[in-house]
């Protein structure tokens, strides 16, 4: 399959979203690719057996999928961009096909993903992310009565304790590394109130009747094959709780690795972006969380300056600049009040695994010097997800920095690999003919 | 639940057992479901889903053929071969 379209968007969460929508009634060619099976990204993720996004955390869910729909923008989902032969072509895999892309502009909205770290029993069934579980609720899994610990940092951990309430499961605790302290500029007067805290964060939900325990984390996870329960630390003391799932992740990092394999400047784990969301490659944009972790609003206004600036518009695009200020202070203000604590770095004991793929121990880890040395002896990094878990964990655990990503960035057959169209075979016969 | 509530429900095979699930749950869930870990790791260790949005491979199986399918961003379809690896 080849296609052709004067913008592409790879991503089609908020930001993909609006920036498509906006690129489009612009008058582009547009075509929104993205690898789940349906749109709407993590936060916006459908409900099981719906192809349209969840509306229930607001922010415009609807009315921004209703504005893309009704444009003439090619939507391609279930779609896993990972090459680019050459510039202005991307490949993309779906379940044995390929497709080469054509664009004259791209802008880049492949969102965050949540940051895992290592503890002893982290590896077992039924430990997963804050994110996972919601993903997997949403993706049919039924919870009713499942006894469910949430751990970790951010505001996820709220917003997803609504939704696990919502399909009637058992939420023993919120377990949120942050202190009260940290969180005090978001507690609205202190008090350590779920529902005031997702007030002060901006999230609407039902009020949660669930203990909310600040200063508290996850250090071990126990069970026989599949999770039994799990030990906290809770202001310094530990605690064993029985539960069915633990569900664990410490906010959120970019998922930079396309901006990276295009070449794009990456700054301190973040997209490098103009104030058109123009990336170091001018017919490059990049919107939402890859430039810096900011939340659903600034991703929307990201995603409509990118497209608007895709498509030309930029006297349109910049009526937008006051809006994106004001939401980027909060969003500073948000990473300021979950930075991580240092005591999560002594959580993995030697034989933690860190590296999933490869199952490599924190013991063998943490000798070598650097990401590359012990890429080299302990194959850490090297397996399925290429260091997307265990490279965000060492850079925490142990101040590592991930190098620079090669293609393909995530294991493809070898039919895709090997997979031409037209154009590329007629230039290649051309190089041969030319001695 | 009212008999026009109830989802349309499909039919697929998880490492050969017959099984049903709801039309629209991923593969993912319906591996869960099953009560199976979706591969076993290179040191022996039952592994589930870990991020449940296409990053981590853990959830990874064979889907009609197609090893090391990403089974947490494939929907279920009718007659589907799931193997878990």
């Amino acid at each position: 399959m080849t296609d052709s379209f004067q913008t592409i968007v790879v991503g089609s969460g908020p930001a993909g979203i609006a920036a498509a929508a906006c690129a489009a009634e612009a008058g582009h060619r547009v075509g929104i690719v993205d690898d789940n099976p349906n749109p709407g990204g993590q936060i916006w993720r459908s409900l099981r057996g719906q192809s349209a996004p969840d509306t229930s955390h607001g922010g415009g869910a609807a009315q921004w999928y209703s504005r893309l729909v009704a444009t003439s923008a090619t939507r391609l989902q279930g779609w896993s961009v990972f090459d680019q032969p050459e510039p202005g072509i991307l490949r993309a895999e779906r379940q044995g096909e390929t497709a080469h892309l054509h664009y004259d502009n791209l802008i880049i909205a492949t969102g965050a993903r949540e940051r895992f770290l290592p503890f002893p029993g982290w590896t077992l069934p039924n430990v997963m992310g804050v994110g996972a579980i919601q993903a997997m609720v949403k993706g049919g899994l039924p919870v009713a009565g499942k006894r469910i610990v949430l751990a970790g940092s951010g505001p996820l951990l709220l917003a997803v304790a609504a939704t696990l309430a919502a399909a009637r499961a058992i939420i023993i605790c919120i377990c949120e590394q942050a202190s009260l302290r940290q969180l005090a500029p978001f507690a609205l007067g202190l008090a350590a109130d779920p529902a005031k805290i997702m007030q002060g964060l901006r999230y609407k939900v039902a009020t949660l009747d669930v203990p909310f325990h600040t200063s508290t984390w996850p250090v071990e996870a126990d069970g026989d094959g599949v999770l039994r329960s799990v030990t906290i630390s809770h202001h310094g003391e530990k605690q064993q709780i029985p539960c069915d799932y633990l569900a664990c992740g410490f906010h959120l990092v970019p998922n930079t690795e396309l901006a990276a394999m295009l070449g794009c400047r990456v700054e301190a784990g973040t997209v490098s972006v103009d104030e058109l969301q123009r990336t170091s490659i001018s017919n490059i944009f990049c919107a939402g969380e890859p430039t810096g972790i900011g939340g659903l609003e600034l991703s929307l206004i990201e995603g409509q300056i990118a497209g608007l600036a895709s498509a030309g518009q930029d006297k349109e695009a910049r009526r937008l600049f006051d809006k994106k200020r004001k939401a980027s202070r909060f969003a500073d203000r948000l990473a300021a009040a979950f930075a991580l604590r240092p005591e999560l770095r002594k959580l993995p004991q030697e034989t933690t695994i860190v590296c999933r793929c490869e199952d490599v121990p924190y013991g063998a880890l943490k000798q070598h010097h650097s990401w590359r040395a012990a890429k080299l002896h302990t194959r850490c990094g090297m397996g399925p997800c290429q260091g997307r878990i265990c490279g965000t964990a060492t850079h925490f655990l142990l101040g590592w920095n991930a190098e620079s990503v090669r293609p393909p960035l995530l294991p493809v057959r070898i039919a895709s690999l090997a997979s031409l169209e037209a154009p590329l075979n007629s230039a290649i016969s051309n190089t041969q003919e030319t001695p | 639940m009212p008999e026009q509530m109830r989802p349309e429900q499909i039919q697929i095979t998880i490492n050969q057992q017959p099984m049903t699930v709801a039309a629209g749950s991923t593969v993912a869930v319906a591996i869960a479901l099953a009560s199976l870990p979706c591969r076993t790791s290179i040191t022996g260790e039952p592994r589930g889903p870990l991020c449940a949005m296409g990053i981590c491979f853990e959830c990874r199986a064979t889907v009609n053929g197609i090893a090391h399918s990403r089974t947490c961003q494939l929907l279920c379809e009718p007659a589907m071969d799931i193997r878990t690896q």
